[in-house]
């Protein structure tokens, strides 16, 4: 069991990357935008794997939770409520196509020249820090039955709960600055996005209503007689 | 175990694809999902280097940024949504009213 097949961790990896990749290409040629969401949609959940690769189980939930779920629904809505067949046949690319790909080429060999010139070689990481938790808990005493004892007990393979001690204790504060931020971007999309009523629809009362309260007065006619 | 630097290589090539499309794709939302897409690129580099340096910082990062991704892609397309209302048109040439 040597070469690639024995190391199954990196054979996932240069799958699912290349899946990745190729994805992520997709989304950026398709025409049409639904096609270019589920296309994200794949990268999303490609990169969700790569994060369990590096022993980020948490993130890699939150990444499926908020990401596959939550704004690609957001973005597949909005697709849908623009109705794409109405817009006018356009052409993929803008006119900047190619200093973008001329900008992007330049970047990929900046990035590239960093990582091979950089002291990326890994040492041999010691990675329990991400999911052990130290914790101070009551047992019962050795010999008194009618005392207690502090302990530390140290719990393994547990990264979900370490990345919750960590964000409820050295990250509150930019925690709650980031509940305060999501507070924010909920109210101004909804005050954005919220269709303004003519002055004529906001007087009138609106036609099911008058039918109902007719129908409650016969009702009421029908029982009194 | 894949190593950093391959991560490394990895996040980069998905920043610079969703780097042309922000500058290449007319769609707006299509824009909106390549800025994803690069924000993406930064959180495998973030969690390649908590795995590397063994410190959580990274994940709780990590986090943060999905959290602000969701909040702009809701703004975003809330402003996407209005704009079509407007001027029923999502394409970026279009939109150049402040272009002078």
């Amino acid at each position: 069991m040597d070469g690639l097949a024995g190391n199954m961790p990196l054979l996932v990896f240069l799958v699912v990357g290349t899946l990745a990749v190729a994805s992520s290409i997709l989304v950026v040629a398709m025409r049409n935008p639904v096609h270019s969401a589920l296309f994200l949609l794949l990268t999303f959940l490609c990169v969700a794997v790569l994060f369990v690769l590096k022993t980020a189980e948490f993130v890699a939930a939150v990444q499926v939770l908020v990401y596959a779920g939550g704004i690609m629904v957001l973005f597949l809505f909005v697709v849908m409520l623009i109705n794409v067949r109405n817009l006018p046949d356009e052409k993929v690319m803008s006119g900047a196509w190619l200093g973008g790909i001329g900008v992007g080429l330049v970047l990929f060999i900046l990035f590239a020249t960093i990582v091979r010139a950089g002291v990326y070689a890994d040492p041999v990481a010691n990675t329990a820090a991400l999911t052990t938790v130290k914790e101070r808990i009551l047992v019962d005493h050795p010999t008194d039955p009618n005392k207690l004892v502090r302990r530390t007990v140290t719990k393994e393979n547990r990264n979900a709960e370490a990345v919750a001690m960590a964000l409820y204790t050295d990250y509150l504060v930019p925690f709650e600055v980031v509940s305060l931020f999501l507070l924010v971007a909920m109210i101004g999309a909804i005050v954005i996005g919220k269709r303004e009523l003519s002055a004529e629809e906001e007087e009138t009362t609106p036609q099911y209503i008058l039918e109902r309260a007719e129908i409650e007065k016969e009702v009421k006619e029908a029982f009194s007689a | 175990m894949p190593s950093t630097a391959q991560y490394l290589m990895l996040s980069g090539t998905l920043f610079t694809v969703g780097l042309i499309g922000v500058i290449v794709r007319r769609n707006m939302i299509t824009v909106l999902m390549c800025i994803e897409l690069m924000l993406n690129a930064v959180n495998i580099n973030l969690i390649a280097f908590s795995h590397r340096l063994a410190d959580l910082q990274g994940q709780v990062f990590t986090i943060f940024v999905i959290t602000i991704a969701a909040g702009e892609a809701a703004v975003g397309l809330a402003i996407i949504i209005q704009l079509y209302r407007l001027r029923s048109t999502v394409n970026v040439d279009e939109v150049r009213t402040l272009n002078g």
